[in-house]
């Protein structure tokens, strides 16, 4: 009884939060870590129950526990299933952000961990340096020689992992530089777009075919310069202090330009992060009201799209495309059936449905680096669903989802290509 | 803990280690204490959880646990309501969840084999597009495993025209406290001589641990008809559902919801439940399309004697499936109006319902706690459900009184202990209010003639303590003396 008084009561969780969860189990079959492992351990239910042992004093935060803590995926499939309305990604991240002073990590993965975050993924500039070598890392032919002979295995397993998942680069970057693109349309509804972090760098193709659909829908579609990452990798992996920070920076960039339209995101995770800014700065006296007006203009491309009634082009696309669901549209942003419309208004486009696309890929920002063999795990999965789906298109709306399927499908040698809606959509207006 | 203790200790874990695999043994503190609990209240902590894969791995367990003395403790998704998966007395938790495997369709002779960690939604789902589905149906079907209805013989709101798991399982591969790998029942509906089959479902991992099952399966119905009625009061939706059974019939399910309910699952999920009713019914008809409609005319007809607020008729799927959600995800729902709840499961005759229900709401105000009551209204099993807040001092205890108070009502009123949740460690203590001391040394007999080491599940069913049943299970063993098989 002694030791359990010697800890003091945490205070990073909302108890009132916490105690909604009556551990009914319904989340367990949602859980992607659940469903690969079987283990209670790797469950919603079983990571609320080790937050509520800590609450209580009946359990110290062990290397075990937070081992627990940071094999969540974070796609919050869980909370959506939840009958009881547990907010699970409030807790779950509360509690990453409150166990990063337990982290006893050894000191090059910690320096490499808070230089991704503090210098990397925030600052546009140092990225796309980092980036520009990947690409002359893979089109020099030396990324084939290293693959050929596996050095990289003589240094270390999860370095070969990490290289094999470098992105292939999709055209040249997307930057984020004030520029208005013009629909053609008299007096058309001018709206704003967010680049992100990763995405503009290795993804600028679709990123651009993103604007032109945008275009096609009637709109212009405003690029704000100074925009910054959406801080939703820094809260995942518990650096809420640096997220809120973001938050505000993408607050004045998206106002200064006085454009009061929609805030378009082709990127899912971030539409998430970013519908929540509200909430992230629910403290902060200056930002509060404006993180919520702000939230209150961020929408989900494929959302967007449905809203402004798209009509795709004439040119048939004629793939058998399925719809892997991001989690963070899906789960977070409810935003399940615009996607799947979006694609079956597409001319010669066979859709149909994936087994379990609900369940999470297991990309989940950095956990498909962080966490590389229990994403495989989920993965492998997957992909015999897609297998099973007969698709030769996988449709998904979010770059993390993107670049993980991207990998899984190499690794397995299908034939099968990953698009985002967007993209499809872009084909029927540049398809010839 | 002694050194030569856990120098034992560690003996043991290596063994089952390299029984079913490095990755499948768990005794960190951690992570033991996330299978400490169960869907209700109860808590235990194991010495060891072990997830095995085949019947074969169970089997060198069971040896295992039986030469070093420890409980063995079957578990499914965790789901239960009793405390029946609960390792109160320590040693090894079973976890099943690893052996999820659907073995075989049989279309043509409708039945499934399946391993025990098949969620019971999953084999429904499997064998939809064979036009088939598996008919119990619990309310946590979405998580529930199929070997966990054996051990609760679970029923579900379909139970009411479809029978509880009981009347689903064909046959199954057990493995005895001994380590021996056997058969019980058949793929016939009646096989020959001792029901063994019939015996082991129900008895909550006391008698055997399930390795396979052989399940019956159903032809999807040609039209399936919901009805959502809401009633001002209680008592209105009770005396309607008093008439439909009255008129002899026999709907799919029948289920009943309070306002607490109501509330907890609007909120949840949306389902469209009128505000303000006092009680809804849920009806569901299933069957040809003629017999449906003219089925749901008469029920219509009878409801409306009780001056209904509302009647709303569902037959697509997806309509369906939205009035259903409600009732399904409720329980958990309840988690919005308190941090805890403590579910009843308790059955009377249907005659006593609005009596019954009168005395449950005189007990909720006495007491200052909050009762929801949600029911399968058809077969009279009731769920009244207290809500309260466990790290409140006191709370437990009263409400663990509330509940006893409520299931002597219902053996009172001509009733019984357990609708579907089964007994576990949640109400061995009342066994007495329906079972006379010889009923009890009987029943301890059968467990005697599975195994006399009292290793599976030990403490579960039969009261405990100062109890009667310690008595009777004493008495037996006097009879036939230690270690003997009878």
């Amino acid at each position: 009884m002694l030791e359990v008084e010697k800890i003091p009561k945490p205070t990073w969780l909302d108890e009132s939060e916490l105690y909604k969860c009556v551990h009914c189990g319904f989340c367990l079959q949602a859980c992607p870590t659940y469903l690969a492992t079987g283990l209670e351990t790797e469950s919603p239910r079983g990571r609320i129950a080790l937050m509520k042992a800590v609450n209580e004093g009946r359990l110290e935060i062990s290397n075990q526990v937070m081992r627990h803590w940071d094999l969540c995926v974070q796609c919050r499939a869980c909370e959506d299933v939840c009958p009881s309305g547990v907010p699970y990604g409030n807790l779950i991240e509360s509690t990453m952000d409150h166990v990063r002073d337990y982290r006893r990590i050894g000191l090059l993965p910690r320096l490499a961990y808070e230089i991704a975050l503090k210098y990397l993924l925030p600052n546009q500039k140092n990225l796309s340096v980092l980036v520009a070598m990947m690409d002359f890392y893979i089109k020099s032919g030396f990324q084939k020689l290293v693959r050929r002979t596996k050095i990289l295995r003589l240094i270390s397993r999860r370095l070969e992992n990490l290289e094999m998942m470098t992105p292939a680069l999709n055209g040249e970057f997307f930057r984020a530089d004030g520029h208005l693109y013009q629909s053609g349309v008299v007096d058309a509804e001018k709206i704003q777009m967010l680049t992100g972090c990763i995405m503009p760098l290795t993804q600028g193709n679709q990123m651009r075919a993103a604007v032109r659909v945008l275009n096609k829908a009637g709109k212009d579609v405003e690029i704000p310069s100074s925009q910054v990452c959406c801080g939703a990798i820094n809260s995942h992996v518990g650096d809420v202090e640096k997220a809120k920070e973001l938050a505000r920076e993408n607050i004045e960039a998206f106002s200064k330009d006085n454009i009061d339209g929609a805030i378009v995101v082709a990127s899912a995770g971030c539409g998430a992060r970013m519908k929540e800014y509200g909430p992230l700065l629910a403290d902060d006296p200056e930002y509060s009201s404006k993180a919520a007006n702000f939230s209150k203009r961020v929408i989900d491309i494929n959302e967007y799209l449905i809203g402004a009634q798209f009509q795709p082009g004439e040119s048939g696309v004629p793939r058998a495309v399925t719809y892997q669901d991001s989690c963070h549209l899906a789960n977070v942003q409810k935003v399940r059936d615009a996607p799947r419309n979006l694609l079956k208004s597409i001319q010669g486009l066979d859709f149909c449905e994936l087994k379990e696309s609900n369940i999470c890929c297991g990309a989940g920002g950095t956990y498909m680096i962080t966490e590389p063999e229990m994403s495989k795990k989920i993965l492998a999965n997957k992909m015999k669903n897609i297998i099973d789906s007969g698709a030769d298109t996988i449709a998904t709306a979010n770059p993390g989802c993107f670049m993980q399927l991207q990998n899984g499908i190499r690794e397995a040698g299908l034939d099968v290509e990953v698009k985002y809606v967007t993209d499809l959509l872009d084909e029927t207006y540049t398809k010839k | 803990m002694s050194q030569s203790q856990s120098l034992k200790m560690k003996d043991l874990i290596s063994e089952l280690k390299r029984i079913v695999g490095d990755d499948y043994v768990l005794d960190d503190q951690a992570d033991l204490l996330v299978y400490e609990y169960d869907g209700s209240i109860d808590r235990g902590n194991p010495v060891v959880v072990v997830l095995p894969n085949t019947a074969k791995e169970i089997s060198q367990v069971l040896k295992l646990a039986r030469l070093n003395s420890l409980p063995v403790v079957a578990r499914g998704a965790g789901t239960g309501l009793s405390g029946g998966a609960i390792a109160e007395h320590g040693g090894i938790v079973l976890s099943m969840t690893r052996m999820n495997q659907i073995l075989e369709v049989n279309r043509s002779d409708r039945y499934a084999i399946v391993e025990p960690g098949v969620v019971n939604l999953d084999l429904s789902t499997h064998v939809a597009s064979e036009g088939l589905y598996y008919a119990p149906d619990p309310s946590s079907q979405r998580a529930c495993t199929i070997g966990g209805n054996i051990a609760e013989n679970s029923g579900g709101p379909h139970c009411l025209a479809y029978g509880v798991t009981t009347n689903h399982v064909l046959g199954m591969e057990v493995v005895l406290a001994d380590g021996s790998i056997t058969w019980f029942g058949d793929n016939e509906r009646d096989g020959i001589g001792y029901d063994l089959r019939g015996i082991t479902i129900g008895s909550e991992g006391t008698l055997a641990i399930v390795t396979k099952i052989s399940v019956r399966l159903l032809r999807l119905p040609e039209h399936v008809k919901t009805m959502l009625m809401s009633f001002e009061t209680i008592e209105d939706a009770s005396a309607a559902v008093t008439g439909i059974i009255g008129a002899g019939m026999v709907p799919a399910a029948l289920e009943m919801m309070d306002h607490f309910c109501i509330k907890a699952a609007e909120e949840a999920v949306g389902a469209g439940y009128p505000e303000g009713a006092g009680a809804v019914l849920l009806v569901e008809l299933d069957g040809l399309l003629e017999s449906v409609e003219e089925e749901s005319e008469e029920i219509e007809a009878i409801c409306r004697e009780f001056s209904p607020l509302e009647i709303r008729v569902a037959t697509d799927s997806l309509e369906r499936e939205k009035l259903w959600s409600g009732r399904k995800g409720v329980l958990g729902a309840l988690g919005r109006l308190a941090p805890n709840y403590y579910l009843v499961d308790g059955t009377i005759p249907r005659t006593k319902l609005v009596d019954v229900l009168k005395k449950i709401n005189e007990i909720s105000e006495r007491s200052g706690y909050p009762i929801a009551n949600l029911l399968h209204a058809g077969d009279g099993n009731l769920h009244p459900s207290i809500l309260f807040d466990e790290r409140k001092p006191g709370d437990v205890e009263n409400i663990l009184a509330i509940g006893a108070e409520i299931l002597r009502i219902c053996v009172d009123s001509g009733g019984v202990l357990s609708g579907e949740h089964g007994i576990g460690l949640e109400k061995q203590d009342q066994m007495p209010l329906m079972f006379s001391e010889e009923d009890m040394a009987t029943m301890s007999l059968l467990k005697l003639a599975f195994e006399t080491e009292d290793l599976l599940n030990p403490g579960k069913v039969f009261p405990t303590g100062a109890g009667c049943g310690d008595i009777s299970q004493a008495r037996a063993i006097a009879r036939v003396g230690p270690g003997a098989y009878i």
